[in-house]
């Protein structure tokens, strides 16, 4: 009997801890760019820049090299 | 004016200017910064609008060496380089003067103000007019040089006029605005937004020291761009 009643009161407890487990953990998801405040999409958008800006100065540079081989 | 193969042809810098960018881009935004007063986030503009700077100041000094280096050989490939570095020089600064009126509209303008009103202060600020002297003075460089026809007097004229432009970009940027009073960070006889007690952290170093690097090679790799495409020039018109 007195065990019983010791289950009966664990019962509610475990439900509870069961509850706060299910609000603590929320759904993840693969939302890095979404989190702190977005500001990982500016850093996206600035990489593109650079790499744009720089993919342009390297074709030059390419280009600039084929002249100089073709004057020697 | 032969074109030797020389350390404009190797790749390891461009690679190594690529890097720290990527690195200065990443690390500009997402590391930790000292939180303060007024400058907020902005503090990240360190690793931008001081960097070109520094970028500028570096590329003009490379520009009077070759300038120096013309006078004692007379040799016009110098006289090229010289030329070159001072114009990618010059995009750098207007690039540092603009993003400086841009941050100075945010952190100095009194926001209770037009914004007419501010911008009449920030514009009188010394350290704006001291640089606005030392680009005009390079500017004059390019006019002059541009418009002198021949050859050797040009390079002559203009290597010599280098050297006095140099010789007033230091006093012009660092001196004057500290003499007199300016709301730009490194009035008070401290270093301007490196003082690590009040402006900085340390921490903020180890991205601002490879973003100096890295926006200098840039600056580099387009000057050396610039001089190659000169050299099969003048190889052209003298063959």
């Amino acid at each position: 009997m007195k065990i019983i009643r010791q289950l009966f009161l664990l019962l509610p407890a475990l439900l509870f801890s069961l509850l706060t487990l299910a609000q603590s953990k929320p759904v993840e998801m693969a939302d890095t760019m979404r989190s702190n405040g977005r500001i990982y999409v500016v850093v996206a958008v600035a990489l593109t820049i650079m790499a744009g800006l720089i993919l342009y100065v390297f074709r030059l540079d390419r280009k600039i090299s084929r002249l100089e081989k073709e004057s020697n | 004016m032969t074109n030797e193969k020389n350390y404009m042809h190797k790749s390891w810098w461009k690679l190594l200017a690529v890097v720290l960018l990527t690195y200065t881009v990443i690390a500009g935004f997402l590391g930790p910064v000292p939180h303060l007063p007024l400058l907020q986030e902005t503090i990240r503009n360190l690793y931008f609008h001081v960097c070109m700077w520094f970028a500028m100041m570096i590329l003009f000094t490379v520009s009077v060496v070759n300038s120096i280096r013309y006078l004692r050989t007379f040799n016009l490939k110098y006289d090229i380089y010289a030329r070159q570095f001072a114009v990618v020089a010059i995009v750098f600064g207007i690039l540092g003067y603009s993003t400086g009126a841009i941050w100075a509209s945010y952190t100095w303008a009194d926001p209770n103000k037009p914004a007419a009103n501010s911008f009449s202060t920030i514009a009188r600020d010394p350290k704006l007019i001291g640089a606005a002297i030392a680009l005009l003075v390079y500017f004059a460089y390019l006019i002059l040089r541009d418009s002198v026809q021949d050859m050797d007097k040009k390079a002559r004229i203009s290597a010599v006029y280098n050297i006095f432009a140099y010789a007033i970009l230091f006093p012009s940027i660092w001196i004057l605005p500290r003499i007199l009073p300016s709301l730009h960070p490194g009035n008070d006889g401290e270093n301007p937004a490196l003082d690590v007690k009040n402006d900085i952290d340390s921490g903020m170093r180890t991205v601002f020291y490879p973003a100096v690097i890295g926006w200098t090679l840039l600056g580099v790799w387009i000057a050396t761009l610039k001089i190659r495409f000169s050299l099969l020039k003048e190889k052209k018109m003298s063959a």
